[in-house]
């Protein structure tokens, strides 16, 4: 799993599906690569016009003390070259920022988009199984390394590359002694960057285990603040976070400090190549003076001196020389985020690629409510046995009731109902319809559900209700508040039905509960599935709603799973489940004269 | 940012050193382009040979020894500082949120708090990091390039001052700009995070009702104005290099103007004069491209200090008493003329969510609170436990306020199941111990008894050293809310509140449970929160709440008799039960 090779095959497929995310906004980034060129080009230019300045200053010096007359504003041209260069390369430098960043951002947000997407429709065993924290920082952080390291990294890679083969290209025009001094020197940093870049890999891994450490408890102690405080555990939190935040120093510390050691030995590189510049022009001009005083081979002389040397060209070649090594800096620290980058997108990738639940069925459905499985088996994990060859067959307009003790698997059966799980074995059928050959969104549109679990999203009051119906009238808000019963206390928000809320808003469990049962009583669907629809409503609301709930179930297929027991014995049928499978079924007379688990659950409500 | 800057104190000495082997570094690299200019004006204009070029090489060479060392130092010192500084904001804040109160960890939310204490402190500790080693350096060569310049040629050197003047402007004027961009941004990544959770949390009732769609919409726009507000800093942010750039090359453009004039007429510079003065242009530039870089890493880092800052700013409003308990012949729980809000707002204070509510409580005593869905039961049995000071009136305990009472002590004098089952990462015997850090397995095991979950404990191979994963997923809701009792149960608190704790088990375990409390904590207040008559109708004292009010206190019996809503809510219940125990 874990050889180089398979790695590199990664990175590179990885780098294809980038390219890919790409591609549409290609124009933008070619664009940038062009005005990344001209800017490159005419910063390359000013040092030698600068050099030529100076050596024509000299050159009037020397007239002017020969006495002869000499126009001064001959100068100017070099000076406005300089001008003129500067502002062409402040121009193009800022697009090429400007259309990057165009770029980098329509691309990430393709890939944020693609992920949103894919998790809207894996399938829920991906959801249920992996930590919400995980998947979100996939969407979120991940994205933003991708933007940050690949994007912005590769036109700085690239300005960087062209910066390097344009100084060369500009020295060689100069000078060939010199410039095989720079070439043969500089790649120096670059192998101290690289050599750092191995070692502090493993520094940032060890670094960001800590950081998730870290973040699991302020997870556990800060979203469970009042128990903490209850139980008055803040100072084991407080020290349990000491240690491993000093764990987490530790590491960032070093890994910081292995950083930092980039930049300085680079510019130590770059001093030595100035010295080296500056002496051997020096020579060579000085040797260009009286050509006596040294002694070279004839090809070393072709090589050195085949062009006049000037002291303005030593200028321009030692301003090379201190900006040579730039690019090669921003290259290793471009490969330190490209290395995050290609993490974060492979992370991103890795939940695109996810299979999307299948959704192979076309047929639509309007429900009746005949509902029947046949010989289903299911369970999550393979080695595991949940439900196994059940059977079952519901009449239209039948209530069914579903009770065991706590952890018996009774949700597990509303997720196969809702093809949130596929069935391992058999089929279950709508209407005699398998389900299976039903849209998904088909089959779901025809069941009404209010969990145990509320859910709120950020939002009007209005907004949450209507969910299900994005339509409605507030009229017809108003009115399934009034059935669910939390018309009163909504009319008591203060902006009543356009209230914001969201799920950790400071309205009650019970009343977001509410909330989410006027959302079913507006839609009003033929099937419904109730799951602790009620739990966190006192029980004379509880009562009030069940009577609604009566009157809609009226000749609709209803799942209702309660822990009160009096609340599902009117029920047509009683499902008893214990450790995933149903024990007992049958009325709530039926099952109370079989003597079983039922009735043993049933009597143990008014034992004292 | 300033206000933060105290946690540097135990760094105080190393930061303060950093710079100056900084500085260091920055006077040789200043004293280069000066040997350059012997080599061209005394090594080549003069004559003075190869040997002189030789020697000044050399010079260079250690130059940039010495550079390097003096920069290693610094480099290691500022990371020690800046990795240091973060832990102790990192530890400071988790302090500090310690002792938040709900009210004020709702106001923020804990995922923004999460945020706050990683990404927000790494954030601050770069910004420190490059402070030390990239800021100041940027100055001293600006500063010292300037000095430079006056020592070759005064009336030259003015080039230097106005371009460090007018560079000091724009860096200013472009990161302000930028700033309220960059909040702008975070705002919007925000807004996409919540949409993302949201919809993680959400996903049933989402793919229930078939709106995948709409959410999708909803997140595009939120990423769409992501983008826009990106592009929008970038707009701003990148200008930054391309003016440098083109203000110190202009500034370049004078020198030669100006110092070539001198060169030629007057002849007070020589040529290397003016390579110098161009070296050090090209050095001031090539120190604040880097600065340029930074702007992003510093407008991040002070709105991030901004964030950071809004906690330690927050003060916790719970009051913190000093007081020991101390038992004798009062009531041990009174409440008098108590009335809470969780609105701060008076003027909103329409909306008590506890109005006048007295009543006592004596030893031994087992008390049902009862009521409808958002009476004020939590609410009530939270500002027993002192989670929240009462708005008025006041909370007696042996007829002490309680507000003066240690809360630690408070809380240990209390066990409480709370209505939110929550295990804590590590093993059930850690779990279990919170209350009693030293309890012996013996008082586990008992305590285990009682919750009814010794049974499946003792089924674990590891029985008590059994591992619980984050959130104790690794249990079922029923096992979890036995925990959590057992573990209110283990050292035996004077007061067990049992908020709603035991919705999630089945009417067996509930039974079975109340009975094991009943016959062995006899000593024990028992407060049980609960909406089931038949769970709290053979309590001492039976408190009804509706809408805030205390409707109804008594015996049940009594409250039959007395109280119209505990009446219809026992009917409600026993109606149904009753006719069906045939």
């Amino acid at each position: 799993m874990n050889n180089p090779k398979n790695k590199s095959s990664i990175k590179a497929s990885t780098f294809k599906r980038l390219m890919h995310y790409t591609k549409p906004h290609i124009g933008y980034l070619i664009i940038a690569l062009i005005f990344s060129i001209i800017s490159v080009a005419s910063m390359l230019y000013v040092p030698i016009v600068t050099g030529n300045a100076i050596d024509f200053i000299d050159e009037l010096y020397l007239e002017h003390s020969q006495g002869l007359t000499i126009n001064f504003n001959d100068l100017i041209p070099f000076l406005i070259k300089i001008v003129i260069s500067s502002i062409i390369y402040g121009i193009t430098q800022w697009l090429m920022n400007l259309l990057t960043n165009i770029a980098s951002n329509k691309t990430i947000q393709d890939i944020r988009e693609d992920a949103f997407h894919k998790m809207l429709y894996v399938p829920l065993s991906y959801i249920d199984h992996n930590s919400h924290g995980d998947i979100i920082s996939r969407i979120i952080n991940d994205v933003d390394y991708i933007s940050t390291g690949l994007l912005q990294g590769f036109t700085q890679l690239f300005t960087g590359i062209i910066t390097i083969i344009g100084t060369i290209l500009f020295m060689l025009f100069t000078n060939i002694a010199l410039t095989i001094v720079v070439v043969v020197l500089t790649p120096l940093s670059l192998f101290v960057a690289s050599f750092i870049a191995k070692h502090i890999h493993k520094m940032y891994e060890a670094q960001g285990k800590a950081m998730g450490e870290l973040t699991g408890i302020i997870e556990e102690y800060v979203g469970n603040e009042k128990i903490v405080k209850t139980f008055h555990q803040e100072q084991k939190g407080i020290d349990k976070f000491k240690e491993v935040n000093n764990e987490l120093k530790k590491w960032g510390v070093k890994a910081q400090i292995y950083s930092a050691y980039t930049n300085p030995c680079t510019r130590f590189v770059n001093g030595i190549v100035y010295a080296a510049v500056g002496v051997i022009g020096a020579i060579v001009i000085f040797y260009n003076k009286d050509s006596s005083v040294v002694q070279f081979n004839k090809v070393l002389n072709y090589i050195l001196f085949k062009s006049s040397f000037t002291v303005g060209a030593l200028t321009c070649f030692l301003s090379y020389a201190n900006q040579y090594t730039k690019p090669f800096n921003e290259i290793s620290n471009v490969v330190n985020e490209l290395q995050n980058a290609f993490t974060g997108a492979g992370r991103v990738f890795k939940l695109i690629d996810e299979e999307s639940e299948i959704d192979l069925g076309k047929q639509s459905l309007d429900a009746n409510g005949k509902v029947s499985l046949q010989n289903v088996s299911f369970s999550y994990f393979d080695n595991q046995t949940l439900i196994e060859n059940f059977n079952l067959n519901i009449h239209p307009g039948e209530r069914v009731a579903i009770v065991g003790p706590t952890g018996c698997g009774k949700t597990t059966l509303i997720n196969l109902l809702m093809r949130f799980y596929d069935v391992k074995k058999g089929q279950i059928l709508v209407d005699d319809i398998d389900i299976t050959n039903l849209k998904r969104s088909e089959l779901r549109k025809n069941y009404g559900m209010v969990l145990q679990d509320t859910w709120l999203f950020t939002g009007t009051v209005r907004e949450n209700i209507a969910y299900g119906k994005p339509d409605a009238t507030l009229e017809e808000i108003i009115k399934a508040s009034k059935l669910a019963h939390c018309h009163n206390f909504i009319e008591k928000l203060p902006q009543g039905y356009d209230t914001m809320v969201s799920d950790n808003e400071a309205i009650s469990q019970g009343q977001k509960q509410l909330l989410c049962i006027a959302r079913i009583m507006l839609m009003i669907p033929p099937m419904l599935i109730l799951d602790e629809a009620t739990s966190s409503i006192d029980t004379l609301t509880e009562i009030q709603i069940q009577d609604a709930f009566q009157t809609m179930m009226k000749g609709r297929t209803s799942f209702i799973i309660a822990h009160r027991l009096s609340t599902i014995k009117n029920a047509d049928i009683i499902l008893v489940m214990n450790n995933g499978n149903i024990i007992e079924q049958g009325t709530h007379q039926e099952l109370l004269k079989m003597h079983g688990f039922y009735y043993q659950l049933y009597n143990s409500q008014f034992e004292e | 940012m300033i206000k933060l800057a105290k946690y540097l104190k135990p760094y105080r000495v190393k930061a303060i050193i950093a710079p100056i082997f900084k500085l260091i570094e920055a006077i040789f690299e200043l004293i280069v382009p000066i040997v350059m200019k012997m080599i061209i004006d005394k090594g080549i204009t003069e004559n003075l040979g190869i040997d002189y070029i030789l020697k000044m090489g050399g010079i260079l060479v250690l130059l940039s020894v010495v550079g390097l060392c003096s920069s290693l130092v610094c480099q290691t010192l500022a990371s020690i500082v800046s990795q240091g500084y973060g832990t102790i904001v990192r530890n400071e804040l988790f302090k500090h949120i310690q002792t938040f109160s709900h009210k004020e960890i709702d106001k923020f939310g804990s995922a923004t708090l999460i945020t706050r204490i990683t990404n927000d402190v790494n954030q601050i500790q770069t910004g420190v990091a490059m402070l030390i080693r990239l800021v100041v350096r940027a100055p001293f060569l600006v500063i010292g390039a300037t000095i430079m310049a006056c020592t070759i040629h005064l009336k030259i050197s003015l080039i230097f001052v106005c371009t460090a003047l007018l560079l000091s402007i724009v860096i200013y004027f472009i990161m302000s700009r930028s700033v309220p961009y960059f909040k702008n941004v975070q705002n919007q990544l925000d807004v996409a995070t919540t949409i993302t959770s949201e919809n993680l949390s959400g996903t049933r009732v989402i793919r229930a009702f078939s709106r995948q769609n709409t959410e999708e919409k909803r997140f595009n726009e939120a990423c769409t104005s992501l983008n826009k507000a990106s592009v929008n800093v970038g707009k701003i942010s990148a200008l930054l290099n391309p003016i440098t750039y083109m203000i110190v090359n202009i500034a370049i453009v004078f020198i030669l103007w100006f110092g070539g004039n001198e060169v030629v007429f007057n002849t007070t510079l020589t040529k290397g004069d003016i390579v110098a003065l161009v070296n050090y242009m090209t050095q001031i530039l090539l120190a604040l491209l880097v600065l340029a870089n930074l702007v992003v890493i510093f407008t991040k880092a002070s709105a991030s200090g901004y964030r950071i800052n809004e906690i330690f700013d927050t003060k916790p409003s719970l009051s913190m008493g000093k007081d020991d308990i101390k038992e004798n012949n009062e009531a041990v729980i009174t409440f008098k003329n108590v009335s809470f809000s969780y609105n701060d707002n008076k003027l909103l204070d329409n909306k008590l969510a506890l109005e006048n509510i007295n009543f006592e409580i004596y030893k031994g005593q087992t008390i049902g609170i009862i009521g409808a869905t958002g009476s004020g039961k939590s609410t009530l049995v939270q500002l027993l436990s002192h989670l929240y000071d009462v708005t008025k009136g006041e909370i007696l305990l042996y007829g002490k306020n309680i507000k003066e009472i240690n809360n630690d002590e408070l809380r240990n004098y209390i066990g409480i199941v709370p209505q939110k089952t929550v295990l804590f990462q590590g093993t059930i015997e850690e779990n279990l111990r919170w209350r009693k850090e030293d309890a012996t397995d013996e008082e586990l095991w008992q305590a285990l008894e009682i919750a009814q979950a010794k049974e499946f404990v003792q089924k674990y191979e590891k029985g008590l050293k059994e591992e619980v994963v984050a959130g104790g997923k690794n249990f079922s809701g029923g096992q979890k809310q036995r925990l959590t009792i057992a573990r209110a149960l283990v050292g035996n608190p004077h007061i067990l509140i049992m908020d709603d704790s035991a919705s999630a088990l089945d009417f067996v375990t509930d039974a079975a449970l109340r009975k094991a409390i009943k016959n062995d904590l006899s000593d024990m207040i028992v407060i049980i929160v609960s909406q089931r008559t038949s769970s709290i109708k053979n309590c001492d004292l039976i408190l009804c709440l509706d809408d805030g009010k205390l409707v109804g206190k008594g015996t049940h019996q009594e409250l039959l008799q007395s109280s119209e809503i505990y009446h219809k809510i026992y009917q409600s219940q026993f109606k149904e039960e009753g006719v069906n125990n045939e």
